[in-house]
């Protein structure tokens, strides 16, 4: 009986370690590669990680010169409001004076017309198209993603076992991690024998296919910085993750500071509860 | 638990009134999230500031716009309406207070602490919500040729003040100002 | 209430007063204070504990979202984003909903799997184990209608999947499916009435539970031993022994818990849910959340025809199949022994179960292509085996070790070869203590 069940045992983990072993086998082809992205971005190192981790609020200021100057061309910020700008540093007055560069559709006034008007700190960031088929039919049918939730909604498959010891790393950059991969990921070369598509451009980092519709965006000293940070296109990448991080997680220093308080409780309350359990269980065996 | 650990009365009675209290505590601090979402939102407080303009109004005309959710009656008054107001002694008042937000809470309810102020006495801005139940007066109408509320039957008068009725209190001025001779910043 | 005679006696006026018209107090000190249990219980049977904690969790984090939430196509993903962004503390609530769901998840499958090990289905509480079954049913339910909630490409295309299953019934099924939808595809009356369900059900739930508790407190506890409780010194009251304990183990959650919440709150969510429903794109891979990874991965397993019944119907099957299973574990379980610490081969295969079942969620997780689609075949089998094969066959070949004769024996046994130094004059009769 023992040695039916064992030989059955040891044929089940044969045969698992078989199959595992033909799938590190599978083989992957450079010039028709099906797995996406091809790379997978590197980490970065992020002012915001970790558990104790806060925005730069300088850096975030440059990401956001970086998105007004270059993506708002054509990716709307659709959940963001000016007001809430204040979280990168500026005051109210520097806020109002930033929403009022902006004009917004408003109305109808007392004659039903739809009129435009400055927009003030409560307006949020005015899309550059009227409507998702507008946005298409001006971009080759491919409508540029809205961005206030983009690094949230990005990120490359961790795979195992990282996806494991991302737990205990607390590993929570992938979206920012991937926006700046895929930003300074156009400069490389497509493997022989690799047709694109026309119109697409190559970029390994990508997460849905060899090539996208989006042309490089950045290059070297596009946009000017105050505050002497070098202009390549690795740094405007960098602050512009770090700015789209913020605009899709607002409260993630709120939410670390918390986290901090509500642990350091649960360690207290569970070290007392823990004892007064030991207590009150000192004379039962158990 | 070694066998020879015995039980300190005293020991024991602190763990577990601490345990107790922490527990407290901890039910304290979950149930704060709870209660603060009720709150008035970013949005809605954001929103708590207008800017209206006033120019369009001549003499004898009224505009009401809608401020944290309320009508707010703008009133630029005919001379006629401000020496009606001006000619009520404070005695005759039901309610003798401003009910001004901009001036101190004891102000009383004259003319011209009734309007946007010296030089502005034509200018009468006021929450039009009846201090009785909330309902919505009835402009130009009533015993006295201001308010009028339809469901109670209280009279406003041309400063709106309460003067016959059920409401108790004048009509609010919220806090408001000329940030150009013709808009006015309400909130 | 299986202790015979309440030991309640009202201390005050009062108390005698409301004693004589609703013995409420009388209820909750024979249920929850004098409640004898079995002294030996671990900390794996700290999670029924803990799932009440959650289910209340996630009611009341629930209710005040629903205070923000505007269930319609135009709106919901913005009202959820106003949650994250401008409602105060409302990033908290959410997140403490959206991880709360998985970790009510994790806490179930651990309170399903000590069942399965100490053999906690056996008569005479099989009763006990389909109420179980049952809230397990309505937690899948309610937890696929509020993934559809937020509004993303993941609700959306998750909903029109798991919707789809249903055309594979012959003949109504998608009559049935246009009945679920209120439409023929994923729509506003579907995200309607899913919110309305999703509220409603998790009150439901809860009237299960307190069936559920009805009945674990007619039966009693079972224990790591599997050996009914025999005297008085067997058992401990309810309160302050079960009751700290359980308290511990739900701190111990709650850390875990947050921090998930606090430090990595997106971690177990798909980052396609950050993107609005699009009901003309279908994202690369629909993967659904990932307490319902093992049984997708069963879904897809069934490539073939079995017979007359198609692959796809197969694969519906076979997924309600899997979980349909669990109702009649009592009734496959043939071994007279009911804890797997005295039945060595029972462990194994149980361990294998639990290793095999995690596999079968990574499986999930993978597209269904190439080696996976094999392995979870195997995967699958074994799934299956181990409840129609294994423990109907075990339970009459399988020698189980020599049982003590009671909790207490046990329990003297155990802490003799520990040698925790336990007095021995306190081992034998535990004290009670208010």
């Amino acid at each position: 009986m023992k040695k039916i069940l064992t030989g059955l045992t040891v044929f089940g983990l044969v045969t698992a370690g078989a199959l595992g072993a033909a799938l590190a086998q599978e083989e992957h082809s450079a010039a028709e590669p099906t797995h996406f992205p091809i790379h997978k971005p590197t980490q970065e190192s992020w002012s915001f990680s970790g558990p104790f981790g806060t925005y730069d609020k300088a850096q975030l200021q440059r990401g956001l010169k970086v998105y007004k100057e270059v993506c708002s061309a054509c990716h709307s910020m659709d959940l963001v409001a000016f007001r809430t700008l204040e979280d990168l540093g500026y005051t109210e007055a520097q806020v109002k004076a930033l929403a009022a560069e902006y004009e917004v559709e408003d109305g109808p006034n007392a004659d039903g017309e739809m009129f435009t008007r400055k927009a003030t700190p409560n307006d949020h960031f005015p899309a550059p198209f009227p409507n998702h088929a507008a946005a298409a039919a001006a971009n080759n049918g491919a409508a540029p993603p809205d961005f206030s939730l983009i690094a949230k909604a990005r990120s490359a498959e961790r795979g195992f076992p990282t996806f494991v010891f991302d737990i205990f790393t607390q590993y929570a950059e992938g979206g920012p991690d991937y926006i700046h991969a895929l930003l300074t990921g156009y400069d490389e070369e497509p493997p022989a024998g690799m047709e694109i598509a026309e119109g697409t451009h190559y970029n390994p980092y990508f997460i849905a296919g060899k090539s996208l519709a989006m042309a490089k965006p950045l290059s070297d000293d596009q946009v000017t910085y105050d505050d002497g940070s070098p202009q390549t296109v690795d740094q405007y990448s960098r602050d512009v993750s770090a700015f789209l991080m913020w605009a899709a997680e607002p409260h993630m220093e709120a939410r670390k500071q918390t986290g901090f308080r509500v642990m350091a409780f649960l360690l207290l309350f569970g070290a007392l509860i823990y004892l007064t359990k030991r207590r009150v269980w000192s004379n039962v065996a158990h | 638990m070694s066998a020879n650990d015995t039980i300190d009365p005293g020991r024991r009675d602190f763990l577990y009134v601490a345990t107790g209290m922490a527990g407290v505590v901890g039910a304290g601090a979950v149930a704060w999230p709870f209660i603060d979402q009720m709150r008035p939102d970013a949005s809605t407080l954001a929103a708590s500031s207008i800017e209206v303009d006033v120019s369009s109004l001549t003499p004898g005309m009224s505009l009401t716009v809608k401020w944290r959710g309320k009508p707010v009656f703008i009133r630029n008054r005919t001379p006629e309406e401000i020496k009606a107001a001006q000619d009520v002694q404070l005695a005759e008042l039901k309610d003798p207070v401003a009910r001004n937000a901009n001036l101190a809470s004891d102000a009383a309810a004259t003319d011209v602490d009734r309007s946007a102020g010296k030089d502005k006495e034509n200018w009468i801005v006021m929450v039009g919500v009846c201090t009785h139940l909330g309902c919505v007066p009835l402009g130009q109408q009533g015993d006295f040729g201001g308010w009028f509320c339809p469901c109670h039957g209280s009279h406003y008068d041309t400063a709106g003040r309460i003067r016959k009725g059920p409401a108790p209190e004048n009509l609010p001025v919220p806090t408001f100002a000329f940030i150009s001779d013709t808009t006015i910043r309400i909130g | 209430m299986s202790g015979g005679h309440s030991t309640y006696t009202p201390k005050s006026g009062i108390g005698r007063w409301i004693d004589a018209r609703m013995p409420l107090p009388r209820l909750v000190h024979d249920s929850f204070v004098s409640y004898p249990v079995p002294r030996n219980l671990n900390y794996a049977y700290t999670f029924g504990g803990i799932l009440s904690i959650m289910l209340v969790a996630q009611i009341l984090t629930g209710v005040v979202l629903a205070m923000h939430y505007a269930a319609d196509t135009g709106l919901a993903f913005e009202s959820v984003e106003k949650i994250m962004r401008d409602v105060n503390s409302g990033w908290l609530l959410r997140y403490l909903h959206s991880n709360g769901a998985s970790m009510f998840f994790i806490a179930v499958y651990i309170h399903i799997m000590r069942g399965l090990y100490y053999g906690s289905y056996k008569a005479p509480r099989e009763l006990l184990w389909i109420l179980g079954c049952i809230i397990y049913l309505l937690m899948m339910a309610t937890g696929f209608m509020g993934y559809v909630l937020p509004w993303g490409q993941m609700s959306f295309w998750g909903a029109t999947v798991i919707t789809g299953f249903f055309t594979a019934i012959p003949l109504v099924g998608t009559w049935i499916q246009e009945l679920l939808l209120g439409g023929f595809a994923v729509d506003n009356p579907t995200l309607n009435r899913f919110f309305a369900l999703h509220y409603l059900l998790p009150f439901m739930i809860a009237g299960v539970v307190v069936l559920h508790v009805w009945a674990l407190h007619v039966v009693g506890q079972t224990n790591p031993t599997g050996i009914e409780v025999k005297s008085k010194t067997d058992t401990v009251p309810f309160t302050p022994y079960a009751t700290i304990k359980d308290a511990f183990g739900m701190i111990v959650f709650l850390a875990v818990f947050a921090y998930f919440v606090f430090y990595i709150p997106n971690y177990l969510g798909h980052p396609d849910n950050y993107i609005v429903a699009d009901s003309l794109k279908t994202p690369a891979h629909i993967v659904p959340e990932w307490y319902y990874l093992p049984f997708y991965a069963i879904l897809r397993a069934i490539t073939f025809n079995i017979g007359p019944i198609d692959s796809k119907l197969g694969g519906v099957l076979a997924m309600f199949g899997a979980i349909a299973v669990l109702f009649f574990v009592p009734w496959l379980d043939t071994s007279k022994v009911r804890s797997a610490v005295y039945r060595p081969w029972y462990k194994l295969f149980f361990w294998l179960f639990v290793a095999n079942a995690i596999f079968l969620g990574w499986l999930g997780s993978r597209p269904a292509e190439g080696v996976y689609v094999a392995l979870a075949q195997i995967s699958t089998f074994y799934y299956f085996a181990f409840f129609l094969i294994i423990m109907p066959v075990l339970g009459i070949i399988e020698t189980p070790r020599r049982l003590p004769n009671s909790i207490t024996e046990a329990v003297l046994e155990k802490n003799k070869s520990g040698g925790a130094g336990h007095p021995a004059g306190a081992t034998a009769s535990p004290e009670t203590r208010g």
